[in-house]
Formats: C-alpha cells, structure tokens, sequence
C-alpha cells in the first residue's frame, strides 16, 4: 500500500510539473486532462472515492474541455477583430 | 522589472516558501492517522442518524448541508455570468459577409466529418452514459458518488452528440428551454427543500422526510431529495455552458452547407 502511495504521488508531481512546463495552452489542455486522470487515482487510493469521482468528471473532463472552447472563443473573437479593422480600412 | 532582480526574488521566495513548508510537514500527523473527532463521530452515528451509507453525502447535503447550498449557488451564479458573458451579440454580427471572411469558412479550416467508427462509437455510448449518470445521482446516499458527479456525467452526453457530428440534435438539446427551466428548478428545488426544514422541523434544512430503510434508493429523507436537486442543476448548468460557449461555432457549421 505504501509503495503504491508512494508511486501515485510521484506521479502526481511529475504530471504536474509537466503542465507547468507546457506552453501552448491547447497542448496544456491535454496535459491537465492526463493530470487530472492521475489526481482521480491518487484520490482513490488514498481511499477517497467521492473525491475521486468528482475529480475524474472535473479534472479530466469539464476542466480540459472548458479551457479548450474558451480557446475556440478567443480565436474567434480575434479573427473578427480582425476583420472589422479591415472593414473600417475599406469603408 | 528586469530579469536577474527577478531571478534573485525568486530564488529568495523559494527558499522562505521551502523552508516553512518543510517545517510545518514535520508537525503534521503520520499517514492513515486522522486526529480530528468529526470523522470518527459521524461514522459512528450518520448510518443509524441518517439511514444512509455513504457518509460523505450525508456530510454534504445534511450535516453541513447549509454550506453545500452556497457551493451550489457559487455554480449557478458563474453558470449565469458565463452565459452572459459569452452571449453572441445578435446584431453586431448578423451581415453575412462578415462570416464569409472568417477563416472558418475556408475549406482547409472546416471541421472534417467524423468518421463511422467514431459516429457509431460516440452514439453507442450516450445511453449507458445517461443511465450511468442518473445511477451516480440516484445512489448518491448509498455509494461513492452524488448530484454533483452523476450531473456531470449526465451533462456529458450531449457532448458525445456534438462529437458524433449530429449538430443538429446537439442544438437541438442544449438549446432547449427545459435545460434553462431544470437549471433553475434544481437550484429552487435545495432551497425548498431547506425551506420545508424550517416550516416541519423548525430549522432551515432540517432533515424532515422519512429516513426508509438503509441501503434502499429511498433512504436518507431529505438527502436523497437534495441530490436530486442537485444533480438536475448541475447537469442543466453544465448543459447551458457547454451551448453558450459552442453557439456561435455551432451556428456557422450548420450554416455551412451540412
């Protein structure tokens, strides 16, 4: 038991750092999703199950998709910042 | 700022941070020893107070239930700040021309047609999702899990609907005003329930309803009411994020040409 908290956790600090280091949010997306995965499994060995039910749903799912539709908004809001200064060039 | 100042500040906040951090590991109790006494009371007395197995719902919606209620209305307010935040200006972008210049619109930059693996995959998947989702809020007050997960799962279904290319259906569901209306009565529903406390019982979210039998889907009184409430909004909030931020994506893809 030990040696698996002792595994999962060093898990935990590895993903973890590896999301810090990401740069490219949309990679940092995925990255948090994996984390996320790896934070539902110390939770459940940690003998935490509801914690880790809710942590598999946020951490995994609703947090990484959430970053990447704000994304898809930002990039969206931008070309058409883009397009109506191109517009008012024109006009 | 420039960068060694920086790189020296740095250098010194990690040390300070390292050490007191380190010095107040030292004080904490050994693994698996837990020092507080409310655990241990309430896994003594919830199962024969309450009727319920799993604690940790109990804890939530009845033991301190009062402060799950403001946790639940922390969600609805940024459900409905995001929802205003990201509602499309109808007017401001209306002219078709202006669509036709996003990049979206050029062909190297259309969503590819998911395949029939995926299709048939993502769509084999929403029923069992559903069941599973309203299993985790059913047996909220028996096994691991509650209003909270079983929502979220429950909300995810329509996300498969999205991945399976069926725009129209996923517009469809997440548009409806039911999703707005179950939004609304899941956050209404926890305080009536808390309300009925105060009328029948005396205190605001006392547990006033039958208890059952433990172990059955009907047990906990009250607990198993709020998780239901609970589980709707969540679900439905999740449902209304997840087309507020998708609308407009939504729209240009339907309205080109699928």
């Amino acid at each position: 038991m030990l040696f698996l908290q002792f595994t999962i956790l060093s898990f935990v600090a590895v993903t973890a750092t590896a999301v810090v280091l990401t740069r490219d949010p949309a990679k940092q997306a995925v990255g948090i999703s994996f984390y996320g995965l790896v934070m539902a499994l110390m939770f459940f060995i940690f003998q935490a199950p509801d914690v880790a039910l809710s942590q598999i749903v946020i951490g995994a799912v609703a947090l990484p998709l959430m970053i990447l539709l704000a994304l898809t908004k930002i990039r969206r809001h931008e070309e058409e910042e883009r397009v109506r200064r191109k517009e008012k060039k024109a006009a | 700022m420039k960068r060694s100042p920086r790189i020296v500040f740095f250098l010194l906040s990690v040390a300070g941070f390292a050490g007191v951090y380190l010095w107040g590991l030292t004080g904490l109790p050994a693994v698996g020893h837990y020092r507080g006494p409310y655990g241990d009371v309430l896994n003594q007395v919830a199962t024969y107070e309450r009727h319920v197995t799993d604690v940790v719902t109990a804890v939530n919606f009845d033991y301190r239930g009062f402060d799950t209620l403001g946790e639940e209305f922390i969600l609805f307010m940024s459900v409905v700040g995001g929802t205003v935040l990201l509602r499309r200006q109808r007017e401001e972008d209306k002219s078709e021309h202006r669509d036709q210049n996003l990049s979206d619109k050029s062909p190297e930059r259309q969503a590819p047609e998911p395949s029939d693996a995926t299709r048939v995959l993502t769509l084999a998947l929403v029923g069992p999702l559903v069941v599973f989702g309203l299993y985790i809020v059913a047996h909220g007050q028996l096994t691991p899990g509650g209003g909270f997960q079983g929502g979220v799962v429950l909300a995810t279904a329509p996300l498969l609907v999205y991945l399976a290319g069926d725009l129209k259906k996923f517009k469809q569901i997440t548009s409806h005003t039911l999703v707005e209306i179950g939004e609304a009565l899941g956050a209404f529903g926890y305080l009536a329930i808390g309300l009925a406390g105060l009328i029948l019982g005396g205190a605001y979210l006392r547990n006033v309803a039958a208890l059952g039998t433990t172990g059955t889907i009907t047990s906990g009184g009250t607990i198993a009411l709020i998780d239901l409430a609970t589980g709707l909004e969540v679900a439905a909030g999740f449902v209304l994020l997840l087309y507020a931020f998708l609308e407009q994506t939504l729209e240009i893809r339907l309205r080109g040409g699928k």
